[in-house]
């Protein structure tokens, strides 16, 4: 699938993509001549074909995590079913203390935030979030680097 | 009319599908260079003892020193965590994949039954509630792709994989796995088993699949008491031994404890390694193993 803007002879690259919650999807692609943008808009099954072949429209930011479909998709999963390798950290960072470079802190209200996703996807939900955050140059995880995280991803369901 | 360019003309852009897809394709292939050999255990038909004979094989190949690894790709109807005993095992999942359970066999161990919730609970998927017709098929199939690609199976000489019943799933398996070592399709003497079998016979050979094995289960049943024979099926249907079909690996004969041992999570082999159906098991093993180090 690519999109091609017709005008210019150009093919539309990823600008943005938004999921409202609802089981659509809008992806937004611009023509890098003219800047024109158009969005694809899918449906709940369209969207859901989609995230079943284990891909992202517009590309990944973050590599596709082991067992992403299985536990994003699974009805009826155990919820300890999985130990993950990478617990979250004990405590969070305290006020004033600095990130170390590469490595991610968790505040307070974020730990409480990723307690609150199922913990079948948890250890996988916290690891494409912190693998994003090391992307951007974010030392410190918060709920609103979260929202973004889910944002851009495309994070539907966590 | 404007002559619009095609996708192949426009060049590389756009949202990356190709390379995604591929990318899941490297993944898989560099999880299955570290194992010898696949091999499927197959039918078409369900009922056979697809996946009793799978946990059997597994327990007897271990047992004779091999590192091997068993897959229950049936999603819908798993079975091999329990008559592997690995069932409520938690898994660690890091990085790389999720480290699969060990039975007290040695036997590496992934099924649906580790991931669901409770005994009964069936195959189902967030997504919408209606048009499950549209996306479902590619769940389950993106499921077994990770269920191979996903799990830190290591260095396996060898990976068995129950293979669902319908001669689709057979074709699923084909698609992920296009060149497994060897395939053995299991049947029963009835002419009904045999005729749905015969269409697996078909596929396998239309895929070339490299070595294709037959195996005759519940062929008959001993009388404890007197030792005297008794064929369970007439023998009827197409003989998928004969000039056109293929070779017959393996004949096990009908045991009531193998089920009873194998449903309570302790391997038939192990458990009565004298009884005729345990002993033909392991010639089933090794016979196969024969045919795999034929290379």
């Amino acid at each position: 699938m690519k999109f091609l803007c017709v005008p210019c002879d150009e093919v539309m690259t990823f600008a943005e993509r938004q999921i409202p919650g609802d089981g659509t999807l809008a992806a937004v692609f611009r023509c890098p001549s003219c800047e024109r943008e158009m969005a694809m808009l899918t449906n709940p099954y369209e969207t859901q074909l989609v995230s079943g072949l284990g891909i992202k429209i517009g590309g990944r930011a973050v590599p596709e995590q082991p067992m992403e479909i299985l536990r994003t998709s699974l009805d009826g999963a155990r919820p300890d079913a999985f130990v993950e390798a990478d617990a979250p950290p004990a405590a969070a960072t305290l006020a004033g203390d600095v990130p170390i470079a590469g490595r991610l802190t968790w505040s307070v209200d974020s730990l409480e935030r990723l307690e609150r996703v199922p913990s079948f996807v948890r250890g996988m939900v916290k690891r494409i979030y912190a693998d994003w955050a090391r992307e951007q140059g974010i030392g410190e995880m918060t709920p609103e680097v979260m929202s973004r995280a889910r944002t851009e991803l495309g994070l539907e369901g966590m | 009319m404007r002559q619009i360019r095609t996708y192949n003309e426009v060049g590389p852009g756009g949202p990356t599908i190709p390379e995604q897809v591929a990318a899941q394709g490297d993944r898989l292939a560099a999880r299955l260079k570290d194992i010898r050999w696949v091999v499927g255990i197959a039918s078409g038909k369900g009922g056979v003892g697809k996946s009793a004979l799978t946990a059997n094989l597994a327990a007897a190949l271990a047992s004779d020193g091999l590192r091997v690894g068993a897959l229950d790709a049936d999603l819908n109807g798993p079975s091999l965590g329990r008559m592997l005993g690995v069932v409520g095992a938690r898994m660690v999942s890091g990085e790389h994949g999720i480290e699969p359970p060990t039975a007290a066999t040695g036997v590496r161990v992934i099924s649906m039954e580790l991931f669901q919730e409770g005994d009964d609970a069936p195959l189902r998927w967030h997504g919408p509630e209606s048009d499950g017709w549209v996306w479902r098929n590619v769940l389950e199939t993106g499921t077994l792709r990770e269920l191979i690609s996903d799990v830190v199976w290591g260095e396996l000489d060898v990976l068995l994989v129950d293979v669902a019943p319908g001669t689709d799933r057979i074709g699923r398996l084909l698609d992920l796995v296009p060149d497994p070592a060897a395939l053995l399709l299991v049947t029963t003497p009835s002419g009904m088993a045999r005729r749905v079998v015969a269409r697996s016979v078909r596929l396998v050979r239309e895929a070339r699949v490299r070595k294709v094995g037959l195996v005759e289960n519940m062929t008959s049943w001993e009388c404890p008491d007197c030792g005297a024979q008794t064929e369970l099926y007439e023998p009827a249907g197409p003989d998928l031994s004969g000039q056109d079909g293929i070779e017959q690996w393996g004949a096990v004969p009908f045991d009531p404890r193998l089920a009873r041992s194998t449903d309570e999570g302790t391997p038939f082999v192990l458990s009565h390694p004298e009884a005729p159906a345990a002993l033909a098991i392991r010639g089933l093993a090794a016979h196969l193993l024969g045919k795999l180090e034929a290379e």
